[in-house]
């Protein structure tokens, strides 16, 4: 299968596991003719009654999935985009995130909704939010956001298996941004595990999405400049990884954290509290947050849309900054 | 517990019943053991021994005759807060309607992290429900779809009150169960009240079976008072549904003759000459009444059953009250499922 990209791998992984997995089905808006962004394309072929589309009542597709899952099935529910994803807010806050908490472990709901999240691509108020902050205070419930092809692959396989509700954020920006080599079987994983993507002694960057993207490429450019840079791809927002987050911020004593969601509020704040609480004694630098302006939503227009999101520039120039402090 | 002394009852069907003396016995039964808690409940609630309490009196005939036309233990009950009657005919003692009142460790319906009444044990199939209102109607086409989806012959019967049905998931529900034609029945308590919202202040129509119609979904309004009027109404519905018919959406139009819960008071909008008027139809006195006009029961077996509830229900407290609370610390366990 050679070189991948973000797409093909959650179309691949989304194949292997109709394969494997008698249980697991797809619902969602368009999922039948292959989905807005060809997520699901040729699988109805392949796979008879297993690809239903649903009407455009968001609710009810993540209430439907809690049902079937709650029954025994494994349902993999698409959002279209994040952005429609609250109307269906109450049903994960209200329901789906306290299944196994209110029946002492007794139910679990073995479903994963996977969205397209993330902007870069002139989607506007309502078709390129980060909705993470919302989802990551829900304890019961599995965030995760995959950079890498191969990641996105095994990690869709981990939130199939998972016997909890996993919120699957797809980073729609770098959907076919680019390709990794992945050959064989895809990876053993665990849901709730950052990886160091890349190692250096001078601060470290914490990212998830196209956002690592953009900090691995500032990285190189600072590496020219001699910083060096250790760069943490968070794979999974909740439950997340603090022991990774720890010992890099310990052993690089500088911490930049990159979100391209707005700054109040924004899911930076706890890695900034995590570090602030528990690694503050190896600090050398005050805490460094880089996200987006405090406005409602990203505009539409690429002058405004390029200025509300951070990329490798920006993230460049705050990380000069911090390392010279 | 008191001995059972009594003559075998025969499990025939009986002609204009389609019950048979056995399923007759069951129902008073029932709908009597789920008035004695509830007026006990509310005493316990008014002695400080129990912090909340919602019940279902008034509802009791519209919850057994339907909750009786389900296969218990293969069929999926999706309650709502009120529907202690149903939990009853699909396993819950009063023991254990107790021991979840007061939120005892061992309350299966998960130890006393929820209200009471909020009940849910996955091996009775009776689905786990939240406070808030009309999202279990979505799980319960979830069920239908799983179910349909496995060619499983079963049934969900999912409930709200006529509140509910303002709800923008009550209509997400029908909506997919229909286009899906899945196992479900929406059984719609309409007992006349959201709190202290009189249903024309919730909705535009008369009959909540009326809505049914904007889903081309079969639709059914039975007086909830008449527990086997239910049951004959509720049954044929269950058993389309199993056939593959679709689902089917039942009005029982029934009556609370209760406050909304312990923290409400009810003197302070409901007229007591409306009150007087549906306490004139209470389904318990009105079932005795049938049973006993049609000799199907003396006078004197009835008053046995009712000494028999009244003795179980003080057992039951007497046996809660002294199971053990949960620990401080139970508070964090089973955030996720292993």
């Amino acid at each position: 299968m050679a070189e991948m990209t973000v797409i093909e791998a959650v179309r691949t992984a989304l194949d292997e596991v109709l394969a494997a997995d008698e249980k697991a089905f797809i619902l969602g808006e368009d999922v039948e003719a292959g989905g807005v962004f060809r997520a699901t394309e040729g699988l109805k072929a392949k796979y008879p009654g297993r690809l239903l589309d649903t009407p455009l009542a968001e609710s009810s597709i993540v209430g439907v999935a809690i049902g079937a899952a709650h029954y025994g099935m494994h349902p993999i529910a698409e959002i279209q985009f994040a952005d429609f994803i609250h109307s269906a807010f109450d049903q994960l806050v209200s329901e789906a995130s306290r299944w196994s908490y209110r029946t002492r472990g007794e139910s679990g709901l073995p479903m994963v909704v996977r969205t397209p999240w993330g902007g870069g691509v002139h989607g506007a108020q309502h078709h390129s939010q980060s909705i993470e902050a919302y989802y990551t205070h829900l304890p019961g419930l599995k965030v995760v956001a995959p950079s890498f092809p191969a990641d996105y692959r095994s990690l869709l396989h981990a939130a199939v298996a998972d016997p909890n509700p996993v919120l699957f954020l797809e980073h729609k920006r770098t959907y076919r941004l680019f390709k990794q080599e992945m050959d064989g079987a895809p990876a053993e994983t665990t849901i709730g595990r950052a990886r160091v993507a890349r190692q250096g002694s001078d601060l470290t960057m914490y990212a998830y999405g196209l956002m690592l993207h953009e900090s691995l490429a500032a990285a190189e450019t600072l590496a020219s400049e001699g910083v060096e840079c250790t760069v943490v791809d968070l794979l999974t927002l909740l439950p997340l990884d603090v022991e990774t987050i720890l010992e890099t911020a310990r052993a690089t004593g500088k911490v930049l954290i990159v979100h391209e969601d707005t700054l109040t509020g924004g899911f930076g704040g706890e890695i900034a509290a995590l570090i602030a609480e528990h690694a503050f004694e190896y600090l050398d630098a005050p805490v460094r947050r880089l996200a987006a302006p405090d406005i409602p939503a990203m505009p539409y227009a690429h002058a405004m849309e390029s200025f509300f999101m951070p990329d490798r520039e920006k993230i460049a120039a705050a990380a000069r900054d911090l390392a010279a402090y | 517990m008191t001995s059972r002394t009594r003559r075998p009852r025969s499990k025939q069907t009986i002609e204009h019943y389609l019950l048979s003396e056995h399923q007759l016995e069951q129902m008073y039964e029932t709908m009597l053991l789920a008035r004695r808690l509830n007026e006990r409940m509310l005493a316990l609630n008014r002695q400080g021994r129990a912090p909340f309490f919602i019940g279902g009196t008034g509802q009791e005939a519209a919850q057994v005759g339907a909750a009786m036309a389900l296969r218990q233990g293969e069929d999926y009950l999706v309650p709502y807060y009120r529907d202690l009657a149903m939990n009853l005919v699909f396993g819950m003692t009063a023991r254990e309607a107790m021991l979840n009142l007061l939120a005892k460790r061992d309350d299966p319906h998960g130890g006393g992290r929820q209200m009471p009444s909020h009940w849910g044990v996955a091996a009775r199939r009776v689905v786990t429900g939240s406070s808030v209102v009309a999202t279990q109607l979505v799980h319960a086409a979830g069920i239908g779809l799983g179910a349909k989806m496995c060619n499983d012959p079963i049934v969900v019967l999912v409930c709200c009150g006529e509140g509910s049905t303002s709800k923008g998931d009550f209509h997400e529900a029908l909506n997919f169960a229909q286009i899906h034609r899945l196992p479900v029945i929406f059984y719609v308590q309409n007992n006349g009240y959201a709190i202290s919202e009189s249903t024309e202040k919730e909705m535009p129509i008369a009959h909540v079976a009326d809505r049914a119609r904007a889903y081309n979904m079969h639709s059914a309004s039975v007086d909830g008072m008449d527990a086997i009027a239910v049951y004959q109404t509720v049954r044929p519905a269950v058993d389309q549904a199993r056939r593959g018919g679709g689902p089917f959406l039942i009005e029982a139009r029934c009556y609370r003759l209760g406050a909304h819960s312990s923290d409400d008071d009810d003197t302070r909008y409901r007229p007591r000459a409306e009150l007087e008027e549906w306490t004139s139809k209470d389904p318990i006195t009105l079932f005795r009444h049938r049973v006993e006009t049609d000799q199907i029961f003396p006078a004197a077996e009835l008053d046995e059953i009712e000494a028999r509830i009244t003795a179980e229900v003080q057992d039951a407290v007497e046996w809660a009250a002294n199971q053990p609370d949960p620990e401080p610390e139970d508070a964090l366990g089973f955030v996720y499922r292993e």
